[in-house]
């Protein structure tokens, strides 16, 4: 077997390994690897397992918080309370790459992995979400990738039956080759009934579940098939092939194998697939473990033993079972139609232990693999890039107001960075599940309703990666402090984050620089609002080669957060609900036009500073609001963000198709106080009978805020000027994308 | 009364018509598993929504064919109620229990989102409180629900009045705009001949939970109460 000869640095780089890596291994083997176990670390050693050039950063984030159950790390996903003896386990990840270059299956599944993530732990997926950024949508190619990325996302999503209920898409010019396809999912489960990725007890038994191996998604090694047989890379295919029904069989089985108590641990099979779990779970419970590989079922004959454990198919999982239980987990796996075979026995010691028809075909340490042991940690170089000080050199008095804006409001309005993603949405199952509250009363977060219950969580995911751009620092706490904006501004309380980081190359220090400056940052935001970070997905090397030089795309922390909302009856909509209601913004109102929509898409300038932030102030001004809701005093809470005060008011204004009359401040720029994105401000809205029981209490709390106008029967103006009514600008709002992607 | 709610290994919309029937309407509800072959004395058939078996060749084509099915077609031969939505209703078509069949969307692409149906005829047991004319809101979530029959079998089904929903704007009008997915006359639901089997598009447990702020769909589960114990 070629794979069983003695391998060389060379091989080594060509898998991705440093040559200092190369000379670790080998110490820590006491000899030189052979090609299956080369194999290994070159995935195992990756930045996507071992999160070698981010864990330093990574691990200043805030931890701790009041509701959490597993900290970062610890399991494939975060686990909080959320009372009524349940837990709430929740991630995001990415699937960039994949999707990049198969939008279908790439998106399908990112999907399909994320939700194991999450039933893996014995948790049901009750949500799903995403975040996904794509180039300029006039080009053909981002039109194709957008068309192929949300089918997957619906096919995969819709046929396994779990909502997405919320979600994000961008359009920038740096995302036109490598666009970002980030996907969270959101599950329940009752305590005590957890499963752990965790391996011990010697003779215990190790089960794989679900689909068949095939030689689909092994990305390290593809290069060095030549090597091997001759050739052979050009049929591997390098995305992986995802099935929702092999999905769903799959969850409804591993939450029944649960159910029997015959189970030691569990973990999903995602990237680096078999030898993944295998060592993690092994490394933790510091145990080790036999395999046989030639029990694995596979899709192709004669597989390799690194093509076995590195194929990254979808829909499997590793369970360690309790020796003299076997038929009891069998059982489970014959009344769902699945695979259930038994490839090996966890031993003593930690010593992984591959074979193939008898012969030892790779034999490592568990803990050698992994993250927190003998996994390689750096720490990288970081420069500011030099556009940062063109950024700050920017001057809003060189900005002319223009005379219509009228005609920019309704520019904005259409613009597919602001109007409504219904082509994309109306594409996803929305309501399977029946607990998403948002369809007939929208909010800023998705609320989803735990049944037999008083609560409700609360779900979003944010990033205005233009502002991480402009200012990675305060542009990620602004992410941050968005998200917890949207959650208190739908009645809930922050509880949690988790985070997919989507930089360039962590090798060039301008990059480097935006991903610690947004780690900083992050954190900041993250101890203000005590949402401690659950874990989540570092994704480097998004960038795209103009000419000879790699451009990297904006850096994109995404965050998803999750927050609880402990009575639902006390849940807040964004949409204006009557005629004559008092219009009051929250917060001050600034001369800030940096990094906002109108500055970038009206008067085509790149380069500002992040708009106005100050965590001090958010935080109070969400204190402000969330005592609002409580108090049950507003009859609609939305907040100012893409396109500023204007779209905030008309997006409460659509639903039902009323208007708003409002007058603005003559000490700001008009469309400043438009159309500026200045941060911490919130739209509410106050029936005539509340009015004084709100001032009363406004004024009592420490807050700036201001009686701009009133809710109007469908007309808008502004200081008196008309800007139309609210049907001009909705059919434009809602048919934007489709007619881009329609009318081509 | 006793609801048998049939689960496929690809049903998803299953918990969610259990969770109507138990916990709203009250009802004792059996779960059927596919691979069975007996209803469990169940006085009312529901087949819920989803992907019975993955769907990857047609909606409820193989579905049809399972252990389950070959009991629920007995039932409805005999007089038995027997009631499916979404993938339930592709598969009594698949079933042949109903005519005609569910097409890919004309736009080829998945839909969901609130539709407006009004009810054609309160001479069927699901119908039977709702306001003949009146739109309801009632969710739709599928990628192959364009109702198609040739011309003999269109005219059969208005001719017998066997048309029990037809989508509509929220006025009640049908519009082509109104019509999600390209259906012959907007049609959303059917019953059989012997007006004992019944399939819509259209999901009206997810418009039964107050605290989702829908509830138009209850009238249909009321219906079937009010019918039965009239």
């Amino acid at each position: 077997m070629d794979s069983l000869k003695e391998t060389n640095v060379d091989t080594a780089e060509k898998l991705g390994l440093l040559p200092e890596e190369y000379e670790k291994i080998k110490n820590l083997l006491g000899r030189k690897p052979n090609f299956n176990e080369i194999s290994i670390y070159s995935v195992m050693w990756s930045e996507h397992c071992s999160y070698k050039n981010s864990i330093t950063w990574l691990k200043t984030l805030p931890r701790e918080g009041p509701h959490m159950m597993a900290k970062a790390g610890e399991e494939n996903a975060g686990l909080v309370d959320i009372g009524d003896k349940l837990a709430c386990a929740f991630k995001i990840e990415s699937h960039n790459h994949p999707s990049a270059i198969e939008p279908y299956q790439g998106a399908a599944t990112g999907v399909g992995g994320i939700n194991r993530d999450i039933f893996t732990m014995g948790a049901r997926p009750v949500a799903q979400l995403n975040s996904l950024r794509f180039g300029n949508i006039k080009n053909e190619r981002t039109k194709m990738l957008m068309k192929g990325v949300v089918k997957g996302i619906g096919d995969y999503g819709n046929a396994f039956g779990v909502p997405t209920v919320g979600g994000e898409v961008y359009f920038e010019d740096c995302y036109n080759t490598n666009i970002l396809v980030n996907a969270m999912s959101v599950g329940v489960v009752p305590h005590g009934k957890t499963v752990k990725a965790i391996s011990y007890g010697e003779g215990n038994p190790v089960f794989i579940v679900g689909s068949a191996t095939g030689k689909d998604g092994i990305h390290g090694a593809t290069f060095a098939s030549g090597d091997l047989h001759e050739s052979s890379h050009e049929d591997l295919p390098s995305v992986q092939v995802g099935d929702p029904f092999q999905e769903k069989l799959l969850l409804e089985a591993t939450l029944e194998v649960i159910e029997t108590g015959a189970v030691v641990g569990m973990q999903d099979m995602g990237a680096a697939g078999i030898i993944c779990s295998t060592s993690e779970m092994s490394a933790k419970g510091e145990h080790g473990m036999v395999i046989h590989l030639d029990k694995v079922p596979t899709r192709q004959a004669n597989m390799e033993p690194w093509e076995i454990l590195l194929s990254e198919s979808q829909e499997r999982m590793l369970i360690v079972g309790i020796k003299g239980r076997e038929d009891e987990i069998y059982k489970v796996f014959e009344k769902w139609d699945l695979n259930c075979t038994h490839i090996g026995e966890v031993t003593t010691g930690g010593q992984l232990k591959f074979y193939m028809n008898g012969t030892l075909v790779a034999d490592v340490n568990a803990d050698s693999l992994v993250l927190g042991g003998g996994a390689p940690v750096y720490k990288r170089d970081y420069k500011e890039p030099a556009y940062i000080k063109a950024n700050k050199s920017f001057d809003i008095n060189k900005i002319a107001v223009p005379s219509d804006l009228k005609e920019v409001a309704m520019q904005l309005a259409g613009h597919p960075n602001i109007c409504s993603r219904r082509w994309v949405y109306t594409q996803y199952d929305s309501m399977v599940g029946t607990v998403n509250m948002s369809t007939n009363r929208p909010s800023d977060a998705a609320i989803v309703n735990i049944k037999n219950s008083k609560k409700a969580i609360a779900v979003t995911v944010d990033c205005n990666a233009r502002y991480v751009y402009a200012d990675p620092e305060t542009g990620c706490a602004i992410a941050v402090a968005e998200a917890a904006r949207n959650i208190v501004c739908s009645g809930g309380v922050p509880s949690a984050v988790t985070n997919c980081l989507n930089f360039g190359n962590p090798y060039n220090p301008e990059v480097y620089w935006q991903f610690v400056h947004s780690i900083k940052g992050m954190g900041k935001a993250c101890e203000k609002f005590q949402t401690p970070v659950t874990g989540g997905n570092v994704s480097f090397y998004n960038q795209s080669k103009t000419g000879n030089e790699e451009v990297p795309v904006y850096p994109t922390p995404t965050i998803g957060m999750i927050g609880l909302v402990e009575n639902k009856n006390k849940i807040a909509t964004l949409d204006f609900k009557n005629e004559g209601d008092h219009i009051f913004l929250i917060g001050a109102s600034a001369n800030d036009i940096a990094s906002s929509q109108y500055l970038v898409h009206v008067h085509g300038v790149a380069n500002s500073p992040a708009p106005q932030f100050d965590l001090d102030e958010e935080y109070n001004v969400q204190q402000v609001v969330k005592d609002l809701i409580a108090q049950q005093l507003v009859q609609s809470v939305h907040d100012v963000s893409d396109g500023g005060l204007f779209i905030s008011l008309l997006e409460s204004a659509m639903h039902r198709d009323l208007g708003f009359d409002i007058i603005t401040d003559e000490e700001i720029r008009k469309d400043a106080f438009l159309f500026g994105e200045s941060q911490s401000r919130i739209v509410v809205t106050v029936n005539e009978e509340q009015l004084d029981d709100f001032l009363n209490a406004v004024t009592a709390m420490d807050v700036e805020f201001t009686n701009i106008g009133q809710v109007t029967s469908g007309s808008i103006l502004i200081d008196q000027e008309s800007f139309g009514v609210v049907s001009d600008y909705k059919t434009l709002y809602n048919t934007s994308i489709e007619n881009e992607l329609t009318h081509s | 009364m006793k609801f048998g709610v049939v689960i496929f290994p690809g049903s998803n919309c299953d918990e969610d018509m259990v969770y109507v029937l138990r916990n709203i309407m009250k009802q004792e509800v059996e779960k059927l598993w596919h691979k069975e072959h007996s209803l469990k004395g169940c006085d009312f058939i529901v087949l819920p929504g989803g992907f019975s078996y993955g769907d990857h060749l047609r909606s409820g084509a193989i579905a049809q064919l399972s252990p389950i099915m070959q009991e629920v077609k007995e039932f409805a031969a005999k007089g038995g109620f027997v009631f499916g939505v979404c993938n339930g209703f592709q598969i009594l078509c698949e079933s042949q229990l109903l005519p005609g069949a569910l097409l890919h969307n004309t736009h080829h692409q998945f839909v969901c989102k609130n539709v407006f149906i009004k009810a054609e005829t309160d001479e069927t047991i699901i119908t039977s409180s709702l306001k003949i004319g009146a739109p309801i809101k009632i969710p739709v979530a599928h990628g192959e629900g364009r109702f198609y029959a040739d011309e003999k079998t269109l005219a059969a089904i208005e001719n017998n009045n066997q048309v029990i929903f037809r989508y509509c704007d929220e006025n009640g009008y049908v519009t082509e705009e109104s019509n999600p997915n390209g259906a012959l006359n907007n049609i959303a639901g059917i019953c059989n001949e012997g007006r004992n089997v019944f399939g819509m598009m259209p999901h009206p447990e997810r418009a039964a939970d107050a605290v989702l702020g829908n509830t138009d769909g209850l009238a249909i589960f009321k219906s079937m109460l009010n019918f039965v114990s009239a």
